[in-house]
């Protein structure tokens, strides 16, 4: 009944496994999560794939690993694609992968987070660092493609300005396999070259894809120890890149960059004619003060001579304006004398007696008679005439 | 090279000399003399920086980097 079976060498058993298990399992794509994830020195990377049930051993080759946008971690959600074979010396099945890719979101949307997340911790996004652009953007520095529409815009825009700014283009691929690279290295050359006072970096409108070397983490370094502060210009409307978060200033297409350059320049400009007047204007003001001043007290100073002088002049003014007044106040005098010599001379009765009239006096009172009822016969009159008088008496009275 | 950097550090050499004379003269404490002393430094500062400013023209550049990793600057052409 019971055949006998050959007897098989562990070796040999393990090859058959392994023969099985490449032959039905050459590709397979396996939903797990990532735990006992390690990164050899190597450059392969070995973990397990699990559920809630079980685990398989997994392997990233090098090569593959590279390839990799995002970095696997544990407690992360993948899907591996690959193929089964039998890791001989420990007769483990394991899970050769090509590629891995994030459960859920797209895998550039992850990686995005992860590097935010990972560049964030280091302190690359911290306000603290944003370096204010410099006072004067006599070079700006261009990190991008020559022949892209990005310098075009920036040229454009500072032409325009008629800023003067010198531009100094570090051509770079801006896109594809090696772009961040060439990024990074153009970043530190213009920091090495030295002259640019401040750099654009950046490219137009795109993909997700199509910016990504913007998303890398080279270029996120190379932003980061640029000593020349960076402006980011990578021309995209939805999100913001890496390069945006790190850079000092963000601006959202190159044109937008070349403006803020530009406006430095004409600020630079209206602050210089400002201090320019401030100084003129400062000076003037002091100098007028000081001209009132001095003349003010050359008007007070005075040599005790020129004191005499005045006194002599004021006192002989006051001897002239007192010599007038008198002489001012006799001929007023005089006319007032001569007029009322005139009318006391028309009241005077002399005049009327010339005319052969004639003033009888009550010789008891003394008075002029004016009514003759007054008087009784016997009563004593004198009588004035024009020249001399009479004494009479009264007979008879005619009233 | 050295010409560039030259203009920049004398621009902003006197771009702060400018300032310092303002704001000395501002403070108005200085004796008259020290004030047109300074007063004269401002314009001078003034001119150097006006002189640096004055031009308008945009000039295009392209840095490129040899065999050896040295850096050249040449004029460049838009395409």
């Amino acid at each position: 009944m019971h055949q006998p079976l050959p007897h098989l060498t562990v070796s040999r058993l393990c090859a058959l496994m392994r023969e099985v298990l490449e032959d039905n399992f050459a590709q397979v794509v396996v939903d797990g999560e990532i735990s006992n994830f390690t990164a050899a020195s190597s450059g392969h990377c070995y973990f397990c794939l699990k559920d809630e049930n079980a685990q398989v051993r997994a392997v990233l080759f090098r090569a593959q690993a590279r390839a990799l946008r995002f970095r696997p971690e544990n407690g992360m959600r993948v899907t591996a694609f690959g193929r089964l074979s039998l890791y001989t010396q420990r007769g483990e099945v394991q899970l050769i992968a090509d590629d891995l890719q994030p459960l859920g979101v797209g895998e550039l949307q992850f990686a995005f987070e992860q590097l935010k997340a990972r560049l964030a911790a280091e302190g690359f996004f911290d306000p603290s660092r944003k370096r204010p652009l410099p006072p004067y953007p006599g070079t700006v520095g261009v990190v991008t493609s020559a022949s892209g529409a990005a310098i075009h815009d920036i040229l454009t825009v500072l032409k325009r300005r008629q800023t003067g700014i010198r531009v100094l283009l570090r051509p770079v691929r801006v896109q594809g396999e090696g772009a961040a690279a060439e990024i990074s290295a153009a970043i530190a050359d213009l920091n090495r070259h030295g002259e640019a006072d401040v750099l654009i970096v950046g490219r137009g409108g795109g993909s997700l894809e199509d910016l990504w070397a913007f998303n890398e983490e080279s270029t996120a370094r190379a932003i980061f120890a640029s000593a020349i502060p960076v402006i980011s210009a990578v021309g995209h409307e939805v999100d913001v890149t890496i390069a945006d978060l790190v850079a000092d200033l963000r601006a959202a297409t190159p044109s937008a960059a070349a403006e803020i350059v530009a406006k430095g320049r004409l600020e630079l400009e209206s602050h210089l004619d400002h201090l320019i007047l401030r100084l003129c204007g400062r000076m003037n003001d002091r100098l007028t003060l000081l001209r009132e001043r001095v003349a003010g007290l050359e008007r007070r100073l005075r040599s005790p001579r020129q004191m005499v002088s005045q006194w002599r002049e004021r006192q002989s003014e006051l001897e002239r304006r007192l010599v007038r007044a008198m002489a001012h106040a006799h001929r007023e005098k005089e006319g007032r004398l001569r007029a009322l010599a005139g009318r006391l001379d028309a009241l005077s009765p002399l005049n009327t007696l010339s005319r052969g009239y004639s003033i009888a006096f009550a010789q008891k009172s003394g008075k002029a008679v004016t009514d003759a009822s007054a008087l009784s016969p016997g009563d004593r009159l004198c009588i004035r005439f024009s020249s001399g008088s009479a004494r009479a008496t009264v007979e008879e009275i005619e009233p | 090279m050295s010409e560039e950097t030259t203009e920049k550090e004398t621009f902003e050499r006197a771009l702060r000399s400018l300032e310092e004379a303002v704001e000395l003269l501002e403070e108005g404490e200085l004796p008259l003399e020290e004030a047109l002393a300074c007063f004269e430094r401002g314009v001078r500062s003034a001119g150097r920086c006006r002189k640096v400013l004055q031009a308008v023209d945009t000039r295009v550049e392209v840095l490129l980097k040899d065999r050896d990793g040295a850096l050249n600057v040449s004029e460049f052409k838009e395409e």
